[in-house]
């Protein structure tokens, strides 16, 4: 991911924003368009329902009217046992709703001896009317539903529907009325009026709904049990609640109960229950006969509308997802080429080929400000390398001048001890080491005469070319003074009154100087601000010589300084060095001190002059390894051996 | 030439084969009995191990032929006994000693359910939790003989019912119309509550638990029939156990076996409930060791029963029960 191209990285994000808002987008269109239809469904579904309970109520309440009147006719007035028959066949003659009818009378209510009284007439399959006497041996009405039922709860009621007693294959449901002799307290039920129709009006009422492809709507009557169902291997068979066994759903029973207790509602339920598939169930009562209306939605049918156009949906949006992918790969494509070009052009740059040609971008966008940038760029960089090889070249020059400026300051600088003809009463050797290419550390030491040495060892305050050059003037000036032959502290007054003269720049030089008589080893010394020398006696520790007090030369021409003298035994040595030893620091920060510097003398004094001056050196290098050196280190380092040997 | 001859040869091995075939059936013609078989109601679990045992083939096995007749309300079983038009019959034990004492020749040749599942269901909300509630309630009872055991009840408790006469339908109990139904366990109990009654709304006594037990479904024949051929009479009743057997051993192709009869007879029940009928008869039916015989009517049963039918004067005189039972424990197999 972090190394794809840009256009990959645009790509994705833009495609993954848009594909977020078009999927949320989507969900919610797919989320209320589903609950609208829904809603819309089962609103479709009341309203069927309705219409078709209506419907069936009409015809159930067109039958039921007849009934009543003749129970009330026969509750008002007394009828002849030859009249009845003649009552019934009128019923089912002028009603062609009704299949067949009857008057049933308690035994012996009618006429004495007359146990079983019930003329009943019904519509043959051609048409005509048969009439018969209900009611022997074989047929004992009185315990039937259709009669027992109205008697014992004194109302009228539908009975269960039954299959035909013909043995045919109609389904009958028979409305029976009782009608009562005398009024109130006296009233004694005599007996009732049945109508029966039979039902397949009503089933085919019911069994033409059809919603969506597997929808359908069922009949169930007062006891549950199917009186219409797609499947007619369940009707009379089977009762709402034996589905609900059989499936072993509480729900499917409770909604059972709910039905045939006359209640009105929408149910959803589980697939496998009333169809294959999840469903929905709307049902209403048919209250005038304790009946029940359920329709069944299919779900998945149901929303299939909604899949269908969210497919759709899906379908545009991919494409314009597509479509979006194409554009926004040419945007990319726009952007990136020019930074193609501009990033080869820049590796030919970045190899240090400043002429090489970037390439030509004539855009107002951010693109070409950048192609601006980086061409002002390559310019700017050109101009400053021009002006860094010729500052480079300056500043080798001045390396080199540098370089012969050192060795000039070094030749300055005595090398050895001129020769001494015949004897040898003395030696001295001297070490310097610049911190940088030319010090500011000095050294010197010359026969003023036969018999008298002088030497000096100076630390001027600055390094590099000044300090040099200031060197150089002391030294010049040092080695004019000593050879006028003055004491050490007169050397000393006369150099510092000619340094303060022309010292514009306040810089100042630390000095040791002193004078040595080859025949008696007498040293007169003086000191400028120096360090003390180690002085190393024969058969004795060494020791740091004392030393005048003397300010540093250059700054104040009334200083004043003092001459000390000291007799050299033979043998004795002595041990002139600049703070660039004592100050040498190590990789933790501490100084080399003078304490090590003594240590350093304690184990090689009884070497010779070159020997020390070359193991002091050595020491300070150890001692500061790694550690640029900071300071000049200057050693010199004087024996004694004695006059006239 | 050689084709023509072996066409013959082809014609008089078929003929062969043809008369061998004849023979055969023949004989298993002569061997076997022919019977008819009427249960006391129409097909339904209640007798499904004996249209097992005509489905599976153990009637024969037995040597019978047997014709399974349907019954019913409008044709009882000991009708179709008296007119000798049936060789065996199924029916309550109060109905035998009611048509015995009637004076038809009818003799018990085994009891198959010796308990009762006779109950009697009432709604708690009528107020009805135990048996001393029934006092003053409208009761629906069967008619005569299926009603003497609620009726010693009330006799012996000193219960004053309503008794409203009840047939086929518990629909008048449903509606309301009475509040005290009678009913068999296996049938009626579960209808009510395939009609959507919550079984904890109901109140059920058991009429055997209360000391009031009808051994019910037990084969019947005439006197004559078994004097004439006792073997296959027996031979009838083990292979109606076996069906009996298998039916509890195999209990969803017996129910295919009754759904068969059940769909024929076009009768409006269901599958579920003829499993709940199928599960009960297993808690009643008390099969001997396979090939053995059907426990006996026991004496203190028959003499229950038909004291019961004389108080309620269905009967005036006890039929002595040596005479009515044949016991198949007796009769050697030839």
């Amino acid at each position: 991911m972090k190394n794809r191209g840009l256009a990959f990285k645009l790509i994705l994000f833009t495609l993954s924003g848009t594909m977020a808002v078009f999927l949320s987008a989507f969900a919610y269109f797919y989320v209320s368009s589903k609950d609208s239809m829904t809603k819309c469904v089962e609103e479709n579904a009341r309203n069927l329902t309705h219409s078709t309970v209506h419907q069936i109520e009409k015809v159930l309440e067109g039958v039921q009217k007849v009934p009543l009147n003749y129970a009330s006719l026969l509750s008002a007035r007394n009828f002849e046992a030859g009249d009845i028959a003649g009552l019934v066949e009128r019923m089912v003659s002028t009603n062609l709703e009704i299949y067949g009818a009857a008057i049933a009378f308690e035994p012996d209510a009618l006429a004495a001896g007359a146990y079983y009284f019930a003329p009943y007439c019904y519509r043959k399959d051609d048409g005509h009317l048969m009439n018969v006497m209900l009611g022997d041996e074989s047929y004992h009405y009185f315990t039937m539903d259709w009669y027992q039922i109205p008697r014992e709860l004194n109302r009228a009621a539908w009975t269960e529907p039954y299959y035909d007693e013909g043995g045919g294959n109609m389904i009958m449901a028979t409305f029976s009325v009782p009608f009562y002799k005398g009024k109130d307290a006296e009233k004694r039920f005599q007996g009732v009026v049945t109508a029966d129709i039979a039902l397949h009006g009503l089933q085919q009422i019911v069994s033409a709904i059809r919603l969506y492809r597997s929808g359908y709507a069922f009949l169930i009557s007062r006891n549950g049990v199917f009186i219409t169902h797609p499947d007619s291997r369940l009707v009379m068979t089977n009762s709402i609640f034996s589905i609900a066994e059989v499936k072993n759903s509480s729900l499917l029973r409770r909604i059972g109960k709910d039905m045939i207790n006359g209640g009105e509602g929408l149910a959803a339920l589980e697939s496998g229950l009333l169809l294959p598939d999840k469903c929905r169930l709307y049902y209403a009562p048919l209250s005038s006969i304790g009946w029940s209306l359920g329709v069944v939605i299919p779900e998945h049918e149901l929303l299939e509308g909604v899949h269908r156009l969210g497919r759709m949906v899906i379908l545009i949006g991919l494409a314009g997802v597509f479509l979006m992918t194409i554009i926004v790969m040419l945007i990319a494509r726009r952007i990136t080429r020019p930074l193609k070009d501009l990033s080869a052009a820049t590796v030919e740059i970045a190899r240090g080929d400043l002429d090489a040609k970037l390439p030509d971008i004539q855009r107002g966008d951010e693109i070409g400000a950048l192609a601006r940038s980086f061409e002002e760029m390559r310019l700017a960089l050109k101009d400053y390398i021009k002006h860094l090889t010729e500052t480079t070249s300056a500043k080798e020059r001045i390396e080199s001048e540098l370089k012969i400026a050192r060795n000039i300051q070094m030749s300055f600088l005595p090398r050895a001890f001129p020769p001494l003809t015949g004897k040898n009463p003395m030696e001295i050797s001297a070490r310097l080491e610049p911190a940088r290419e030319i010090g500011g550390d000095l050294y010197d030491y010359s026969l003023i005469d036969d018999d008298h040495l002088f030497f000096a060892v100076g630390d001027v305050s600055d390094k590099g070319i000044p300090a040099a050059l200031f060197m150089a003037v002391t030294k010049t000036l040092l080695k004019g003074i000593a050879e006028t032959g003055l004491d050490p502290a007169r050397i000393l007054n006369r150099c510092n009154l000619e340094l303060c003269g022309e010292n514009d720049s306040m810089m100042f030089v630390t000095v040791f100087c002193g004078v040595l008589d080859l025949r008696t080893g007498r040293l007169k010394y003086s000191n400028a601000g120096h360090e003390p020398p180690v002085i190393v006696r024969r058969d004795a520790q060494p020791e740091f010589l004392p030393v005048p007090e003397g300010f540093l030369l250059g700054v104040e021409e009334e200083s004043s300084y003092q001459t000390m003298e000291i007799e050299l035994e033979p043998g004795d040595k002595l041990i002139v060095y600049t703070d660039g030893v004592t100050e040498a620091v190590n990789a933790a920060g501490e100084f080399y001190s003078h304490a090590n510097l003594m240590a350093t003398v304690r184990s090689c004094w009884s070497l010779s002059v070159e020997g020390i001056a070359t193991e002091i050196l050595g020491s300070v290098k150890l001692f500061s390894l790694g550690i640029p050196q900071a300071d000049d280190i200057t050693v010199l380092a004087l024996s004694f051996a004695g006059a006239e040997v | 030439m050689i084709e023509s001859l072996m066409k013959t040869a082809a014609k008089v091995i078929g003929v062969f084969f043809f008369v061998l075939a004849m023979l055969g059936n023949a004989n298993a013609d002569q061997d076997r009995r022919q019977v008819s078989f009427v249960p006391q109601w129409m097909p339904q679990a209640q007798f499904a191990g004996y249209y097992v045992a005509l489905e599976k083939g153990f009637y024969e096995r037995y040597g019978l032929e047997v014709n399974i007749l349907r019954g019913g309300p409008e044709r009882p079983s000991a009708e179709w006994l008296k007119k000798a038009a049936v060789e065996f019959a199924t029916m309550f034990l109060s109905t035998a000693i009611v048509e015995r004492a009637k004076g038809t020749r009818l003799v018990n040749v085994g009891q198959i359910l010796s308990r009762s599942s006779q109950i009697l269901i009432a709604k708690k909300s009528c107020g009805i939790n135990s048996w001393q509630d029934l006092n003053g309630k409208k009761t629906g009872l069967w008619g005569a003989e299926l009603s003497i055991m609620p009726r010693a009840l009330f006799r012996r408790y000193g219960l004053q019912v309503a008794v409203i006469p009840q047939t086929s339908t518990v629909n008048l109990f449903l509606r309301g119309g009475v509040d005290v139904v009678s009913a068999m366990w296996y049938n009626e109990y579960h209808a009510i509550l395939d009609a959507g009654v919550e079984p904890e709304d109901l109140v059920v006594f058991h009429l055997s638990d209360l000391g009031f037990n009808l051994p019910e479904d037990g084969i019947y024949c005439l006197e004559s029939t078994f004097k004439d051929d006792p073997q296959s009479c027996c031979r009838f009743v083990r292979a109606s156990l076996e069906g009996w057997r298998y039916a509890f051993d195999h209990q969803d192709e017996a129910l295919d076996i009754v759904m068969k009869y059940v769909n024929e007879a076009r009768i409006a029940t269901n599958r579920q409930h003829q499993k709940w009928m199928l599960g009960h008869m297993r808690e009643v039916i008390d099969l001997p060791e396979p090939g053995g015989y059907q426990t006996l009517l026991k004496e203190e049963d028959y003499l229950a029963v038909a004291g019961e039918l004389m108080a309620n004067g269905l009967i005036d005189a006890i039929p002595a029960y040596s005479d009515f039972l044949e016991n198949c424990a007796d009769v050697n197999e030839k």
